[in-house]
């Protein structure tokens, strides 16, 4: 390689990185004082560049300066910052008290609401922002013509964090965020205003996402798929750097944006899992991420999350669950679809409940279920494929892959805890989702593998309904048997106190990693029946999009209950399928929909009953 | 679950109710179910629908199909993934009673919904989905497909370039099935119509994703004579104003598949790239046949906006389902499938045929040269390749086809 292409590409790798690190230092700040995992910082990112492509031009008709350009693109940036503050204010003060995990789900709905709204207020297509006036053109670098605006863009990076660490080192918001980060709890008790603090957070982070996003138009158009495009990049770099370090977002972005430009000379293919790759090595060698501190909150004893105390079902929980499976098993006598819809709920209310069983038994938050979901969909699909095997000995296949893979993946996952933990999962399911996407001649790609379907006695969709029945219950009622075995109460114990559980002699993480194992098989199985209900398979049942839905799930039901994520699958999939033949903007009304509820039972359809007892 | 199921068909009913008009009770309309990604992939969905109406109502204004009996299509949102669309495609056959479905977009949603119609043994006339394997490898007898395929696109670009001496290739292309296959397809004939012609770098960043600046600098690496360029929406955006920056176009011929849809050359505006050999649907300057002036002048004032390539597309698409009622002796799948086979139909893009043999309409595409005038991209020196003479042969349709 001769040395100028080597520069020029160097360049191109640092202009990428710096646009990552505005984007990734705005999530990072956010995480370190609030602790939420804030999904809707790829939506601010959006709002900034479609903030941005509105007012921009509209002051460069004014005159076509650099000065007007930028103080557009500063403008959208502080409009995206007000945003924030509004959802901090409307939503995320209302939910504080709750469960981390939930405020999480409350994002989510965020991200589904702006997809539609932005779809509303600007239509569908792409609109391209205008070119940066006096930054329009290539500059000559060793023979190599090379965007002037990328050199800036280069600038932009170092020259925010310099800002940042004025801000954190030279004003009270800036030592009070860093206080926060290391300790929230000590703050509060220290008298600082906790709601301004929040709030100055939360615009501080949305203006930069926005600021990110508005730095963009001049290279990409705004585009209504752009927001979930930027979150896991985003994600991930936070994560590499440490959640909540400035300097360390700063890093991986480097490392990231570098990897990335060089990474596309030799594996073209490769920008689909290169990140996620990083991540994982990342995190299996340095577990709080390059210059992450462990959570100084994490050695103390808090109240725990999740399911506390898994007794029997009293009376009136016994006649609810006798109630649900009646009217499950009595579905055929309606019509054919609301067999079909039946047997999904079915199968999401395993893979929901198999969820719950790591998350709120375990206290491993897992944001990559799917991929055990959908490695016992591919399992079971290319036994019947590819070996020409039928239905029944591919539905034993579905929970062996499914556990195999989480016994392979899980082995790294249970080394670490939080959310770096949570993180792992993702970027193994991500690994999990590029390999099928990828192995076109083995999977079929991402247009997958179809043929799937029942052998002929299982065909009609009453008995296959009724057999998906027998096994999700059935595998419900083995892992409800194993939460309140010995085995249930020990992971219960580590999840509550890894130290005082390794203190009396338990292995915990053997007791964790056996969980994790148990919990893929299961979900595997969940895949495999989805696999034959559908009749195809295909990388779609690996996706984020999917393990989002699974948490959503468990989180409508309820994680401090044993059996509320049967009712928020139910819930969850009930709603989805309402809403969808109702109008385009199904998911704006789902956003709603998850946040309502969210508002109205913080502590999930099952706490609704705690409560009133 | 029960109640809100019993619920929403009572609110399904009442909703019928009101809309039942004197008009349609004599005669029980023909519904069909049309299931695509409205809501992810609106700036291509929404104006395929729009012109379906605009095309519904001269269809029922004319008389309606079968002796008089009114054409009436059910959209449905497909979700954009395979899971949703499989349940959607069967609401609208167990629950609203369709005749047959079409539609979908993305390829693997289409070949799931084609493998659950053969499962079912319904019809499926699949609109949109590009993926050859559609009606080639994963072919059955009850799917049958509107749009060019991938592969039709691909042999029109390269026979554009038959005659000229660029030798060494570069291609971009996104890293999803349509943009693989359109590369395999393009590696494999360009040595056809150009003798040594080579392809000398390929990128393949992630679909919305591209690294723009890292793909174009390593184009330009490569030192290429000719870009097969297969990026699509936001990626193309992204890739011509950094190639334009860069200079990466100058001097070199460029083909793009697509490039040139309105859809897709919208949002490049005043930055369109001269020159490129692209296809597309230059709508304002087609002059035969006379209805696609028609149509044109019909959609602008309907809906107040330009026609799109998904606008031609849904209004051809209902033209050839109007002419299967008429031709069909009965609404029963079998009846549907032998008379679509080979059905030949006068659309505003002309004569359409659907092919019996692979189930491929030899709906054909625009293949021109773009240009900027005005601040906006256009087409010149274009000609419609009629997709009949750009399909696969017989011979790989008979090796390619399950039996």
């Amino acid at each position: 390689m001769e040395l100028d292409f080597v520069l020029i590409q160097a360049l191109s790798g640092l202009a990428s990185a710096s646009s990552l690190f505005v984007i990734a230092s705005g999530l990072t700040i956010v995480f370190g004082v609030t602790r939420i995992v804030n999904f809707a910082h790829g939506s601010f990112y959006m709002l900034g560049a479609y903030a941005a492509v509105t007012i921009v031009p509209w002051l460069l008709e004014f005159d076509r300066s650099p000065t007007l350009f930028f103080a557009g693109v500063i403008a959208s940036a502080l409009v995206v910052g007000m945003l924030g503050v509004v959802m901090e204010v409307l939503l995320l003060r209302r939910i504080y008290k709750v469960p981390e995990l939930f405020q999480l789900l409350a994002t989510f709905g965020v991200v589904l609401i702006v997809q539609d709204l932005v779809l509303l207020a600007w239509g569908p297509v792409d609109i391209a922002g205008p070119r940066a006036p006096g930054l329009r053109h290539g500059v000559y670098i060793l023979d190599q013509r090379f965007p002037a605006y990328e050199l800036f863009l280069i600038f932009v990076g170092p020259a925010v964090l310099a800002l940042l660490w004025l801000l954190m080192h030279r004003t009270r918001f800036g030592v009070l965020i860093r206080a926060a980060t290391q300790d929230r709890e000590m703050v509060g008790a220290l008298g600082v205003n906790q709601a301004m603090l929040f709030t100055g957070t939360l615009f501080l982070g949305a203006a930069l996402a926005g600021l990110g996003g508005a730095l963009q138009i001049p290279r990409v158009s705004a585009n209504a798929h752009m927001d979930l495009s930027v979150i896991t990049e985003a994600f991930v770099v936070t994560v590499i750097g440490g959640m909540g370090s400035v300097p360390g977002a700063f890093l991986a972005a480097l490392l990231i944006g570098l990897l990335q430009a060089f990474g596309v000379l030799v594996f073209p293919k490769i920008t689909l899992v290169l990140a996620f790759l990083l991540m994982a090595v990342v995190l299996v060698v340095k577990p709080w991420g390059l210059l992450g501190k462990p959570d100084v909150a994490s050695g103390r004893a808090v109240l725990p999350e999740g399911i506390l105390d898994p007794r029997p079902l009293d009376r009136f929980g016994k006649v609810l669950a006798g109630v649900a499976v009646l009217a499950l098993l009595a579905l055929p006598l309606l019509d054919d679809y609301s067999v079909k819809v039946g047997t999904e709920v079915l199968i999401f209310a395993l893979a929901a409940f198999s969820l719950n069983f790591l998350v709120g038994n375990g206290g491993i938050v897992s944001f990559g279920h799917a991929a055990y979901f959908g490695l016992g969909a591919y399992g079971a699909g290319m036994l019947v494929t590819k070996a020409g095997l039928s239905m029944e000995p591919a539905l034993l296949a579905a929970p062996i892959a499914g556990g195999a893979a989480a016994a392979l993946f899980g082995f790294f996952v249970v080394r670490l805890s939080g959310i770096y933990l949570a993180m792992l999962t993702m970027a193994f399911a991500q690994i999990a989702y590029a390999v099928v996407f990828q192995w076109v001649e083995v999977t079929g790609g991402d247009n997958g593998i179809v043929g799937v379907w029942p052998s002929r006695w299982a065909a009609s969709r009453e008995v296959y309904l009724y057999l998906t029945a027998a096994l999700s219950i059935a595998a419900i009622l083995f892992l409800t048997r194993v939460i309140r075995a010995p085995f249930g109460a020990t992971l219960r114990a580590a999840r509550d106190s890894a130290a005082r559980a390794d203190a009396i002699g338990i292995d915990v993480r053997t007791h964790r990693w056996l969980g994790f194992i148990l919990a893929g098989a299961a979900a595997g199985l969940a895949g495999g029946l989805y696999a034959f209900s559908k009749g195809s398979i295909d990388p779609t049942l690996l996706s984020i999009p999917l393990s989002v839905d699974f948490l959503s799930m468990i989180l409508l039901g309820g994680i401090q209950s044993v059996f509320g994520p049967l009712a928020g699958a139910a819930a969850f999939h009930a709603v989805k399928d309402q809403l969808m033949p109702l109008t385009d903007h199904w998911r704006l009304l789902l956003g709603l929909a998850i946040i309502a509820m969210v508002l109205a039972f913080p502590r999930g359809l099952a706490g609704l009953r705690r409560r009133a007892a | 679950m029960t109640r809100i199921t019993l619920r929403r068909r009572a609110l399904g009913a009442a909703a019928l109710a009101t809309l039942a008009r004197p008009a349609f009770a004599q005669a029980a309309p023909i519904r069909v179910g049309e299931l695509n990604s409205y809501s992810r992939m609106a700036a291509f969905a929404v104006p395929y629908r729009n012109a379906m109406q605009l095309a519904l109502e001269a269809v029922n204004a004319a008389g309606g199909v079968m002796g008089g009996r009114p054409l009436e299509f059910v959209f449905r949102d497909d979700g954009s993934t395979p899971g949703d669309a499989v349940r959607v495609a069967e609401e609208l056959l167990t629950r609203e009673n369709v005749s047959f479905i079409a539609g979908t977009f993305l390829s693997n949603v289409g070949l799931a919904v084609a493998d659950f119609a053969n499962q079912k043994q319904r019809l499926f006339l699949a609109t949109e989905a590009l993926t050859d394997a559609l009606t080639m490898s994963q072919g059955n007898r009850y799917t049958f497909r509107v749009r060019p395929n991938t592969y039709m696109q691909t042999r029109m670009m390269v026979e554009a370039v038959r005659g000229k001496t660029q030798k060494r290739w570069a291609v971009v292309a996104p890293n999803y099935e349509y943009g693989q296959s359109a590369a395999a397809s393009f590696k494999r004939l360009i040595g056809t119509v150009i003798p040594g012609a080579e392809v000398v770098t390929e990128q393949f960043p992630a679909l919305g994703r591209v690294d723009a600046g890292a793909t174009v600098g390593a184009i330009a690496q490569a030192r290429p004579d000719a870009i097969f360029n297969v990026l699509f929406g936001p990626d193309l955006v992204a890739f011509v104003r950094e190639g334009n920056t860069r200079g990466l176009f100058e001097r070199r011929l460029v083909l793009g598949l697509l490039t040139g849809e309105p859809e897709y050359m919208i949002p490049l505006g005043d930055e369109t790239p001269e020159g490129w050999i692209v296809t597309g649907y230059p709508w304002e300057q087609i002059e035969t046949p006379a209805s696609h002036k028609a149509f044109v002048a019909a959609y602008r004032a309907k809906f107040n906006d330009t026609p799109r390539l998904g606008s031609l597309l849904g209004y051809v698409v209902v033209q050839m389902v109007a002419n299967l009622l008429n031709k069909a002796p009965g609404l029963e799948t079998d009846a549907l499938i032998t008379a679509l086979s080979d059905l030949e139909t006068e659309t505003i893009a002309g004569k359409v045929t659907m092919r019996g043999l692979d189930h491929q309409s030899t709906l054909g595409a625009w293949v021109g040269e773009t240009a900027l005038q005005n601040g906006r991209g256009v087409l010149r020196n274009w000609r419609f390749a009629d997709g009949k003479d750009y399909m696969f042969s017989e011979a790989e349709v008979l090796v390619a086809r399950p039996r």
